[in-house]
C-alpha cells in the first residue's frame, strides 16, 4: 500500500516538476498573449503551490482522471480502458503457456541432468533468453508472414473483413498465433532455468531416497515427491509474471501493430505524449503491485514456514 | 600487508585457473573479445563517413542492395553500408551497457554495503527504498525517466543505472550480513580498527567476488535495456546502436521487403554478446559460490 503512495508521489514529481510548464511547451512555438497563457496556467491549477498541486492530483488520479491524450484529444483513461484486453489476451494466454512448457521443460532437463535432454533444453533457453524479444518477433513475422505467407503481418482481425461469430474468431486466433509464440519463447527461458535448478536442489533430499527405497517407480517419485516441493519458487515466479501482463509486451506489441496497451506505450513514446505515458505508468505499476501481493500471499499459504521470516 | 598481498594474487590465479577449465566460460570471453576488438578497431574497419547518407548517395550506392549485390552485408533505404552500421553499432552498444552496468553496480554495492554493515535505521531507510524500486515495473520506468530526460547516450546509461542497482543492492547486503559476522571482523573490531578500515579491508575483499559476478550477469540486462529503449524511438540520434539499426530496421519497412540483411546482423551482434556475458558470469558465479556447480 505505501509502495503505491510511492509510485503516486514518483509519477508527480517526474511529471510535474521535470516538465515545469506543461502549458508553455503544450503551445510550444506559438503565438499566445501572455493572459491566456496564465488563464490556462489558472485552469490546470498550476500557479498553486506544490503541495495544493499534489492534493489535486491525488484527486484527479483517484477519479480516474489522467487528463487528455496529447495525440488523439481523448481522455488518456478512455483510451488505455480500450486497449487492456487486447494485451490481457495475448500476454495472458502467453504468460501461461510459457509457465507449463517452461516448467516442463525444466523438470525434464533436471531429473535427467547432464543427458543430450538437459544440454538441448538449457542451451535452447538460453539463446531464447539472450535475444531481445522483439527481434525474435521481427525474425518470426519475415519468415512465417512475409516469406511463407501462413499468418498475417498484423493487428488482430482482418482490416474491413466485416466477419461475425466464428470465423471471426478463427480469424484472431489466426493473427494472435506469432506474436503469442513470440513471448511464449521469450518467457520460457526464466522458467525453464528456475525449475531446473530448483528441482536440482530438491532431488538430494534424503525423503527422495526414501521413496526409492519404498520401490516407488522413478515417475511416481518425481511427479508425486520431487516437482511438488521444487514448484514453490515457480509458482512467486509465475504470480510476480502475472504481474507484467499489461506491461510485458511493449516492444512486441509495437512489432506486430497489436492494439493492446503495449503499442499505445510506442505510440505514446513518439509524441511524446506525456499524459498517456504517465497514465499507462500508473496502471502498470499498479497492476505489479497487486501481483506481488498475490504472490506473497500464496507463497506463505503453500509454504507456512515464511510467515515466521 | 604484503601477505594480504600474496594471498590476493593467489586467489587471483586460482580463480583464473578454475575459469579456464570451463570449456562455456572460454568460449564467452572468446566471443567478447572478438566482439571488443572489432568496436575497438571499428574505425581501422569501416571509414565512419560510410554511416553518412549523403556521402553514401555520393559514392553511388544502391538502395536496398542484398549481401549479394553490395557485399559485405548489404545497403539499406538511405544506401548506407549495413556492414559500416553493424561494426559502429557494436561500439554504441557495448560502451552503454558496460558504462551503465558500472553505474548499476556502483550505486547498488554502495547501498548494499552501508545498509549491511551499518545497520539499524539506516538499514531499513535503504532496504525500504530499495524495495520501492523492485517493485515499479523495470522497463515501463526506463521508458518514462528516458521520455522525460531526452534522447543521448549519456541518459539512457543513467536511467538504466537508476533502474536496476535494487537487486544488486539486496544482493551484496545479504553477502556483507554473513560477511560481518566472521570472527576476522570481531578480531579487527576489537584491535581498535575503525569502520572504514573494516569495510575496506575486511569487508569488500569478501564481497567482490560476489560483486564481479553479479556486474558480468547485469551485462546483458543493460545491453538488452538499451536495444529495447533505442527500438522504442528512445536512442541518441548522433550514436547508432544496434538497437537503433533495428528501429531504423523496422520503421522504414525491411521487414515487409524482406531485407533480412538489414535486421538479421545487429540481432546475431546483441544474441552473442549477451550470451557471451552470461556464460562468463555464470562461470564466475559458480567460482564465487562452489555450491552452485554442476548446475
Amino acid at each position: 500500500m505505501l509502495t503505491l503512495v510511492f509510485v503516486l508521489v514518483f509519477n508527480f514529481f517526474l511529471f510535474r516538476v521535470v516538465q515545469t510548464d506543461p502549458v508553455g511547451s503544450l503551445f510550444r512555438g506559438r503565438n499566445i498573449p501572455q493572459e491566456r497563457l496564465d488563464e490556462l496556467r489558472e485552469e490546470f491549477g498550476l500557479d498553486e503551490p506544490m503541495l495544493t498541486q499534489f492534493g489535486l492530483y491525488l484527486r484527479e488520479t483517484a477519479q480516474l482522471n489522467f487528463g487528455y491524450s496529447y495525440q488523439s484529444r481523448q481522455d488518456v483513461w478512455g483510451e488505455i480502458s480500450e486497449r487492456i484486453p487486447p494485451t490481457v489476451i495475448l500476454v495472458g494466454v502467453s504468460a501461461v503457456l510459457s509457465a507449463v512448457i517452461g516448467t516442463l521443460g525444466g523438470v525434464i532437463a533436471a531429473w535427467r541432468r547432464n543427458s543430450w535432454k538437459d544440454h538441448s533444453i538449457t542451451s535452447g533457453t538460453m539463446v531464447f533468453y539472450s535475444m531481445p524479444d522483439f527481434w525474435l518477433g521481427m525474425v518470426l513475422l519475415v519468415l512465417f508472414a512475409v516469406v511463407l505467407g501462413w499468418f498475417p503481418v498484423g493487428g488482430m482481425v482482418a482490416a474491413g473483413s466485416g466477419e461475425t461469430g466464428v470465423s471471426r474468431l478463427l480469424d484472431q486466433l489466426h493473427h494472435l498465433f506469432l506474436p503469442t509464440l513470440t513471448l511464449t519463447l521469450a518467457y520460457l527461458g526464466e522458467y525453464t532455468l528456475v525449475t531446473r535448478s530448483s528441482l536440482l536442489d530438491v532431488m538430494g533430499e534424503d525423503y527422495l531416497t526414501v521413496a526409492r527405497a519404498k520401490g516407488l517407480r522413478d515417475v511416481v517419485v518425481r511427479n508425486r515427491h520431487a516437482v511438488p516441493n521444487a514448484l514453490l519458487p515457480v509458482v512467486t515466479l509465475t504470480a510476480i509474471n502475472f504481474g507484467f501482463v499489461l506491461s510485458g509486451a511493449i516492444a512486441v506489441e509495437a512489432v506486430f501493430s497489436w492494439p493492446g496497451l503495449g503499442k499505445a506505450t510506442a505510440d505514446a513514446i513518439r509524441g511524446p505524449d506525456l499524459p498517456m505515458l504517465q497514465g499507462l505508468f500508473l496502471l502498470f505499476s499498479a497492476a505489479v503491485i497487486f501481483f506481488n501481493l498475490v504472490a506473497d500471499l500464496t507463497y506463505s499459504w503453500l509454504d507456512p514456514r515464511v510467515e515466521e521470516a | 600487508m604484503s601477505i594480504a598481498m600474496k594471498r590476493r594474487r593467489a586467489t587471483a590465479g586460482r580463480v583464473r585457473r578454475q575459469f579456464r577449465q570451463s570449456r562455456l566460460g572460454m568460449v564467452g570471453l572468446t566471443v567478447l573479445g572478438v566482439f571488443i576488438l572489432m568496436a575497438l578497431a571499428a574505425p581501422l574497419l569501416v571509414d565512419a563517413t560510410e554511416l553518412n547518407p549523403v556521402r553514401a548517395r555520393q559514392a553511388g550506392n544502391p538502395q536496398w542492395a542484398s549481401p549479394s549485390e553490395f557485399s559485405p552485408l548489404g545497403t539499406d533505404h538511405l544506401r548506407r553500408s549495413v556492414w559500416a552500421q553493424f561494426v559502429w553499432g557494436s561500439r554504441v552498444s557495448l560502451f552503454v551497457g558496460l558504462a551503465a552496468t558500472v553505474l548499476t553496480i556502483l550505486v547498488g554495492s554502495v547501498v548494499g554495503i552501508v545498509s549491511g554493515f551499518v545497520g539499524g535505521r539506516l538499514d531499513g531507510f535503504l532496504m525500504r527504498i530499495t524495495e520501492w524500486f523492485l517493485v515499479i515495473p523495470f522497463l515501463p520506468l526506463a521508458i518514462v525517466l528516458a521520455s522525460v530526460l531526452g534522447r543521448s547516450v549519456w541518459n539512457i546509461i543513467f536511467v538504466i543505472g537508476i533502474t536496476s542497482w535494487p537487486s544488486t543492492a539486496r544482493l551484496v547486503r545479504a553477502q556483507v550480513l554473513t560477511v560481518k559476522q566472521r570472527l576476522f571482523v570481531d578480531r579487527a573490531r576489537s584491535l581498535g580498527a575503525s569502520g572504514p578500515h573494516i569495510v575496506g579491508h575486511h569487508i569488500l575483499p569478501n564481497v567482490s567476488g560476489l560483486i564481479l559476478a553479479n556486474a558480468t550477469l547485469a551485462v546483458p540486462i543493460s545491453i538488452l535495456t538499451e536495444t529495447t529503449l533505442s527500438f522504442l524511438g528512445l536512442g541518441d540520434p548522433s550514436a547508432a546502436s544496434w538497437g537503433r539499426t533495428l528501429e531504423e530496421a523496422f520503421v522504414n519497412g525491411a521487414m515487409t521487403r524482406n531485407a533480412w540483411w538489414y535486421f538479421l546482423p545487429a540481432g546475431f551482434g546483441i544474441l552473442a554478446v549477451v550470451l557471451a556475458f552470461t556464460l562468463i558470469g555464470r562461470t564466475l558465479e559458480e567460482i564465487a559460490n562452489p555450491r552452485l556447480s554442476g548446475r
